[in-house]
């Protein structure tokens, strides 16, 4: 029998294997930021362990760095110790870093591609849910802990149990002003929050195809949103033009393309199980609830709790209705914002900022809504500048910051008030996600750009009336 | 990490399903460089903001054991959900289903995640409610929890449950296998990328 992607990228990085135990797994490139990796670090210098391979490991400051004044040094004191603590780490273990203030700095999973570090068929680890970004080149890319985060650092490997294999197939062709984040919302309504549980995911079909990189990141991005443990997409042309001529391509390119070629599911391989989607089915897509799976198309109300068979459902939509401060019945188009964030690692790369500028171009952000634009790197920041899209952004009166995690989860001063509500191209609508009491709705960059205009909840078709 | 054999406490029922990790830890209390004192901000937003929550409740007060609905720990991988619930004295969890990382950190740092269908939580949910000083056993050497009358077995793979009963350190585990991972780094093909 034929062996799936995962399966064979598990296979080439197996460096033990015993009846009874987890495998043991070789990790080729272990990405480190400042939240994840302290106590990590601290149970190094405890044992008198060095880190096994800095030249397969690299940091960037990402989570809790201000968008604003960032040539000032950090002002939330707790905050700033914890950056000077990844610089001191990183000093001392010998780890490549990229601090805030680098042209390279940036979202983790942002600069990782952009260097061309990701790589198909690389293990990557991550003390970071959404490492699984990584897995739109053909890589297994997982999210860790930081006892995780210490094992890497320690030995370069991690003890796993194999996973399942879903496949994940997306026919068709998306519609214009449908993008790559409908699809993965819309699978996650499909599945359900824990419908991945215990799976990699494996995207394919045409419509998957068709997708750029930066699509495909996004896809891959939020397969933990579907509880799965990664998300991948095989390699192909599109991975391959990517990826060539950046700084940590490989040299040996045509050996590299070789090996590359052959990260396929094989015809004869069986997934655990598998998921079909018709893309020219799939609309703009929100989120009314409080976590990623409690989603509908834009053009639906918000559903009534009672309708949900499961009592547990039922229960989680009242909770969330209760925290949403939203009736059953109401149309999504009519619930209105007053926070836009464009950014976080699901959609702050250059493709994002080019579509919400495209919908922004010559319209004016409504009077009632604040509309944050971060690109994900200071690379992303650079190459829209370039572009002249901060100055669309800025005509239209959004804000225009540097790079970083920002208002996906309001580590940083850039957080939802008490009740305010915002439309959010971010990957979690959880409560407090963004800020203590706010309310988010996850989105699209496209929506959240005709968003931002009309100051309700709006696709760039809606524009157009 | 502290052994873990068997452990007798009283139970908090948690009837909530999707309990994510920002939850469990919002992630302000993340910015720490310490690996203990996060007990502070466990479910932090539902401590501060509903009176009625459980752990608000005075007859909850000294639980170790947590009983909560399915998939409790999705999200997130923020280790500090686990340490938070260990600093506030919890040893146990006991849900359906987990969050796939947070079950893996769990059993990394010493925390007992036990799965149990929802029929038997909703029974144990029950019974702490009937009278919330009753004691439950949890005993990892038999795979057993006793609760009263009932008597529950459940699965815990053979590795796991061995790692958490002497409370073993992963990565001396995998130093022993130092000549396994050379091997494999010998074999590596050269056009990999390097980070320095």
């Amino acid at each position: 029998m034929g062996m799936t992607l995962a399966e064979k990228v598990w296979d080439s990085h197996l460096v033990r294997r015993c009846e009874g135990e987890p495998d043991l797994i070789y990790v080729d490139l272990h990405l480190v930021h400042e939240v994840t990796s302290p106590q990590a670090f601290d149970g190094l210098r405890l044992a008198g362990r060095p880190v096994r391979r800095p030249d397969l490991t690299v940091a960037t400051e990402d989570h809790n760095v201000p968008t604003e004044n960032i040539d000032q040094p950090i002002a939330d004191e707790v905050s700033r110790i914890q950056v000077e603590t990844l610089r001191r780490n990183c000093a001392e273990f010998g780890v490549r870093l990229y601090p805030m203030g680098d042209r390279d700095q940036g979202i983790v999973h942002v600069i990782g591609p952009q260097l061309g570090l990701t790589q198909p068929g690389m293990t990557v680890v991550c003390g970071d849910s959404h490492t699984s970004t990584h897995g739109a080149f053909g890589a297994l890319a997982l999210g860790i802990g930081t006892s995780e985060v210490e094992h890497v650092l320690a030995t370069q490997t991690l003890l796993l149990r194999p996973f399942r294999t879903m496949s994940v197939t997306v026919t068709g062709t998306l519609q214009p002003g449908v993008t790559a984040k409908d699809i993965i919302l819309a699978v996650i309504a499909k599945i359900g929050t824990g419908g991945g549980q215990g799976y990699v995911i494996e995207y394919r079909g045409p419509a998957v195809d068709a997708l750029s990189m930066e699509a495909r990141m996004t896809v891959c991005n939020m397969s933990i949103e579907a509880g799965a443990r990664a998300g991948m997409i095989a390699p192909d042309d599109t991975t391959f033009s990517f990826l060539k001529g950046r700084q940590h391509a490989p040299e040996d390119w045509d050996a590299a393309v070789r090996y590359w070629q052959t990260l396929r599911t094989d015809d004869d391989a069986v997934f655990d199980a598998e998921v079909v989607l018709d893309a020219n089915e799939l609309t703009p897509f929100v989120t009314w609830g409080t976590n990623p799976g409690q989603g509908s198309t834009l053009d639906a109300t918000v559903p009534d709790p009672a309708s949900f068979p499961d009592a547990a459902d039922r229960a989680s939509a009242e909770q969330a209705l209760a925290y949403m401060n939203l009736q059953p019945g109401t149309r999504l188009r009519d619930i209105a914002v007053d926070t836009v964030f464009l950014g976080s690692c699901t959609n702050g790369r250059i493709e994002d900022l080019r579509a919400a500028a495209a919908v922004l171009q010559g319209r004016r952000v409504d009077a009632s809504v604040r509309m944050l634009v971060v690109p994900g790197s200071m690379r992303v920041k650079e190459q829209a500048e370039a572009e002249g899209l901060n100055q669309i952004f800025l005509d239209a009166g959004a804000e225009w910051r540097s790079a970083g995690c920002s208002m996906c989860l309001g580590m940083n001063p850039d957080q939802l008030a008490v009740g305010e509500r915002s439309a959010s191209t971010s990957n979690r609508n959880f409560e407090g996600r963004q800020g203590k009491g706010g309310r988010t709705h996850l989105v699209s960059p496209l929506v959240a750009a005709a968003t931002a205009v009309r100051g309700t909840l709006s696709a760039p078709a809606d524009l157009e009336d | 990490m502290e052994k873990f054999r068997q452990h007798t406490g009283q139970v908090a029922p948690l009837r909530r399903s999707n309990v994510d990790t920002d939850q469990i830890i919002p992630a302000v209390y993340l910015k720490r460089v310490t690996r203990t004192g996060f007990e502070d901000g466990l479910f932090a937003a539902w401590r501060s903001q509903e009176p009625d929550f459980v752990l608000n409740r005075p007859e909850y007060a000294g639980a170790s054991i947590l009983v909560a609905g399915s998939d409790f720990g999705i999200g997130s991988s923020r280790e500090h959900a686990v340490w938070a619930l260990l600093d506030y004295g919890f040893r146990v969890v006991i849900c359906p289903r987990y969050g796939d990382i947070f079950r893996g950190n769990s059993l990394k740092a010493g925390l007992l995640t036990v799965v149990l269908d929802q029929p038997v939580v909703e029974s144990l949910w029950q019974y702490a409610e009937d009278d919330p000083a009753a004691e439950v056993t949890v005993d990892l050497d038999a795979r057993t929890i006793l609760a009263g009358d009932l008597r529950i077995a459940f699965d815990l793979d053979d590795y796991a449950r061995w790692r958490l009963m002497e409370g073993l350190d992963d990565i001396s585990v995998t130093q022993r296998h130092e000549h396994d991972i050379t091997a494999f780094e010998a074999a590596r093909p050269q056009w990999l990328p390097r980070t320095a």
